[in-house]
């Protein structure tokens, strides 16, 4: 088991890649400590799936290297690379029993059968496959086919990470919850790497120690989950993360100070704009907004049940303002002030955090 | 998957199909049915003959030795083509230029009139104009297809060959193409060698398509007529007269009604039989 | 380029070489090809193109061949369509046994057919008109389109039925306007092995023809047949069949994949 680092990286699936949007994965040099548990969040088309296959070797990149402790694997193929990986449709080999499918991996690296055996046996155990090992694997449901899927990889005892690219996507939800609990289970169990490709924020903030948010080829944020929620960096990571995501409102500068509908926001932290041209922005999540008898002008629109909390929404000018109210809570008929907590409000410039 | 609506108005969508088709098939089978079981001298006078057609085509040297013949010549084709189809799709390029090229070029065979297929091996067989018969002569082996029976089967052969194994090479190559990436990886991380990727992954996934090209292929290559009877007649002698040569001669060229109609008859049952038994097989397949 | 095993490319050969000496024949004389063996024309010649460019008997048998090509590929895709798409949406009585019945017709030799449509054709009059031809390749052909158009109409969801209905559109309105074009590709390859099969089949359209509507194919082995084998000739002919073949291959070969992938030939 040994650190994953990437030096460098860029790739791009043309051979001649011109500008910048030709790129897959723009600049990256990322490290992933022996052990943690990550994930890969974004939108469709960001590169996730691209940066897991760079490091599991299924893809060679275009320009930087790859380490796994302190070897260079950047040209090495997969299959020598210690990963495992469990893919987003189910892969198993239909005509093999489930107990072949486990095996397959030990048989190709010539194991001997009686370590195949107790070795495939444990690993179903741990999965809950015991009773379905003489089954064939076609007869299978959806979830448990990716379990079969994540065997094969964790056989092998050779394995230092396991990428795991939208694992959950064919499964049923109420079988999701209880897969997610038992990947957890297993991290904790065995202690591997793992890398969790996903666009799914619930996926991402319930498995991960730590956050990788990308976007359009670009690694935004890493940080664990109440990081991001609490400071995002991007206004993206902002945007995604969080239900609904984080207002994100034009404004101004005045002697360092942002400046909003005429009233100067104070926040807590210091505000360091370096570009005088930039596009400036304040950030603040609708948990941390609240009503009050002065402040920011809104004409109250919407009010939606979320549950426990309400979704208000409120209209300055051009913008629209999203707050939460907790329900029962007091919540104005037309025109209100806002508050916004001082802690949390962030200032973005061209959409990077600068306070 | 069945979300169709019970719609008895069907029916007129499907009209003209069936009174197309009915035309063709019932009105014929009708007239071969009757004159299975009858016999004619001539001036439309007919003589109800019960089962003797069938009894006398079934046992009839000439029958079965025609049957026997195409029974073989398809065995033949079908052990050739169908492994060499697979293997040459297993060869072929995933994407790039050179897919459309190859495509195009091994489509060729298949849109040929079949006359001129018969017409153009003729002609390359021949012993003293044709290259094919030019060079075996040439390397010191005696071959001659309208002479030595062996010669004319190889020569028949060959030019099935020639003609269909690229209708066994589209099929495998679309099915291998609907194989995602990911099993590949995946056997790829697993560490599996070629050979075991071909029987675990791609094997499998093509059964399907593999059914359908036997199952074109025995009932085309059991119904063949004009290749084999332009390039050799089907002779010398009778040595490559199949079943439908056969049937056409007794037919039309004897006009003798009613054993040509029993012998269509247990000809159309044979392959029926054969198509369902193949048909029921891949609809097993395709519910487990 | 990425390369290419040289298995296909072999094959590939193997494949030309008949056409390959076909062409060179076609460019001999009779007498070069009886006299003499080369793998490429001695004295080019263009003679025997010439004749049947100019010579009624041979072009009308290309017109012939074409004319009943054409009506049977439009015959049998227009009736598929509406009985596809019956097969595709709607359940009725019998519809798994009309279904198989009409595939049982694609396995029907021909050879049995030979006859029979020989007295039916005669009997309505219609024995030696390209119009006999196309009708008897229904025979295999319709069976054929409704089973390749059933597939792909299958693919398009029942959603889209629904919407046009709700919005009130008329049925054959929406059939011709929004169904047909979103099944387009499966059109053309319907049409495509429509025209492959009555293109290359020949018993039957030599069994229903004498003089008027005579293909090619008859046309060929009348000379092959008469005393004085005419093998340039002969090869300069077959050459020709070979081209229309080739141009509509051009024209689909993005389909090909596609349409093999159906799994429905």
């Amino acid at each position: 088991m040994s650190k994953i680092t990437l030096k460098n990286l860029r790739h791009s699936y043309l051979s001649h890649p011109q500008r910048d949007e030709d790129w897959a994965l723009k600049e990256m040099s990322v490290e992933w400590s022996d052990g943690g548990a990550y994930a890969l969040l974004g939108p469709s088309g960001c590169g996730k799936t691209t940066l897991l296959n760079i490091i599991s070797g299924l893809v060679t990149p275009t320009q930087g290297e790859v380490w796994f402790g302190d070897v260079e694997v950047s040209h090495l193929p997969a299959d020598k690379r210690n990963i495992a990986q469990v893919f987003q449709f189910p892969v198993v080999y239909d005509t093999m029993t489930v107990f072949d499918n486990l095996a397959f991996p030990l048989r190709n690296r010539d194991v001997n059968e009686t370590d195949i055996d107790w070795k495939v046996r444990e690993i179903a155990a741990m999965l809950d496959l015991s009773e379905t090992l003489m089954k064939r694997a076609s007869g299978l449901t959806a979830d448990g086919k990716q379990k079969i899927s994540l065997g094969r990889g964790l056989v092998r005892s050779d394995v230092n990470a396991i990428m795991f690219d939208e694992p959950l996507t064919v499964i049923d939800p109420h079988l999701k919850w209880i897969l997610r609990s038992k990947l957890k289970e297993l991290h904790q169990q065995i202690g591997n790497t793992m890398i969790y490709v996903t666009h799914d924020q619930t996926e991402a903030l319930t498995f991960a120690d730590q956050v990788v948010v990308m976007q359009e080829g670009e690694v935004v944020q890493i940080g664990s989950p109440v990081e991001l929620f609490e400071r995002p960096q991007h206004t993206f990571v902002g945007h995604f993360i969080g239900s609904p995501g984080m207002n994100v409102l034009a404004c101004e500068l005045d002697q360092g100070q942002p400046v909003y509908g005429g009233a100067t926001v104070e926040t807590t932290g210091k505000v360091a704009v370096e570009d005088p041209t930039a596009r400036l922005e304040i950030g603040i999540r609708p948990e941390f907004i609240s009503f009050a008898d002065d402040g920011i002008a809104v004409s109250v629109e919407k009010v939606s049940d979320a549950g426990r909390v309400n979704i208000v929404e409120t209209r300055h000018g051009d913008d629209v303002i999203k707050l939460l109210v907790p329900d029962g809570g007091n919540v104005p008929s037309e025109n209100a002030f806002l508050k916004f907590d001082p802690d949390h409000t962030q200032v973005y410039a061209n959409d990077w955090m600068v306070s | 998957m069945d979300n169709k609506t019970t719609h008895q108005k069907a029916w007129f969508f499907v009209l003209p199909v069936v009174v197309l088709v009915a035309f063709n098939a019932i009105i014929p089978l009708m007239t071969v049915v009757n004159y299975s079981v009858q016999e004619t001298f001539g001036d439309n006078v007919f003589f109800w003959e019960g089962v003797k057609w069938f009894e006398d085509v079934l046992n009839s040297d000439r029958f079965h030795a025609s049957l026997l013949r195409q029974l073989m010549f398809t065995g033949i084709i079908l052990a050739i083509e169908v492994p060499l189809g697979v293997a040459i799709a297993l060869t072929m390029p995933k994407k790039g230029p050179w897919v459309s090229v190859c495509l195009v070029f091994m489509a060729m065979p298949l849109l040929i009139p079949w006359n001129v297929v018969g017409a153009m091996w003729n002609i390359f067989a021949l012993p003293d104009i044709g290259l094919l018969g030019h060079a075996i002569n040439g390397m010191g082996i005696e071959y001659n297809f309208t002479r030595q029976p062996f010669a004319a089967w190889f020569t028949t052969v060959l030019m099935d060959v020639w003609h269909w194994t690229s209708l066994v090479v589209l099929l495998a190559y679309a099915g291998l193409r609907s194989i995602p990436e990911d099993y590949y990886q995946a056997a790829k991380i697993d560490g599996a060698k070629p050979w075991a990727v071909f029987l675990h992954i791609q094997l499998p996934k093509l059964k399907r398509v593999l059914t359908i090209a036997i199952l074109l292929r025995f009932m085309d290559s059991f119904m063949i007529y004009t290749e084999p009877f332009v390039l050799t007649g089907g002779g010398p002698g009778n040595s490559t007269t199949f079943l439908s040569i056969d049937l056409v001669k007794v037919a039309l060229g004897q006009f003798d009604l009613g054993p040509a109609a029993a012998m269509s008859l247990i000809y159309f049952l044979i392959v029926l039989l054969v198509c369902w038994v193949f048909y029921t097989l891949m609809m097993k397949n395709e519910d487990q | 380029m990425k390369k290419i095993s040289a298995v296909p490319i072999i094959y590939i050969l193997f494949l030309m070489l008949p056409i390959y000496w076909l062409v060179n024949m076609s460019f001999k004389t009779t007498n070069e090809i009886l006299g003499t063996f080369s793998l490429w024309p001695q004295e080019f010649t263009v003679a025997n193109y010439v004749k049947i460019f100019t010579d009624p008997t041979w072009y009308t048998g290309y017109f012939n061949s074409l004319t009943y090509v054409g009506l049977n590929t439009v015959i049998s895709v227009t009736v598929a369509l509406p009985a596809a798409y019956a097969f595709s949406r709607f359940r009725f009585l019998g519809d798994k046994h009309l279904f198989f019945w009409l595939l049982t017709n694609r396995m029907a030799p021909p050879a049995v057919f030979a006859l029979p449509f020989f007295q039916l054709y005669s009997a309505i009059e219609l024995f030696d008109t390209p119009l006999a031809v196309a009708l008897a390749h229904c025979l295999f052909n319709i069976p054929l389109a409704v089973w390749i158009l059933e597939g792909f109409m299958s693919g398009v969801p029942k959603e889209l039925d629904e919407t046009a209905y709700v919005d009130g559109y008329p049925f054959w309105r929406f059939f011709i306007r929004i169904f047909l074009p979103t099944i387009a590709a499966g059109i053309g390859v319907a049409c495509f092995f429509a025209f492959m099969f009555s293109w290359v089949e020949l018993l039957l359209a030599k069994t229903l023809t004498s003089v008027a509507a005579k293909p090619i194919a008859a046309t060929m082995t009348r000379t092959a047949s008469t005393a004085g084998y005419e093998l340039g000739l002969l090869a300069a002919a077959g050459t020709l069949t070979i081209i229309p073949g080739a141009f509509v291959i051009y024209f689909v070969r993005n389909y090909i994949a596609k349409g093999f992938a159906l799994g429905r030939v």
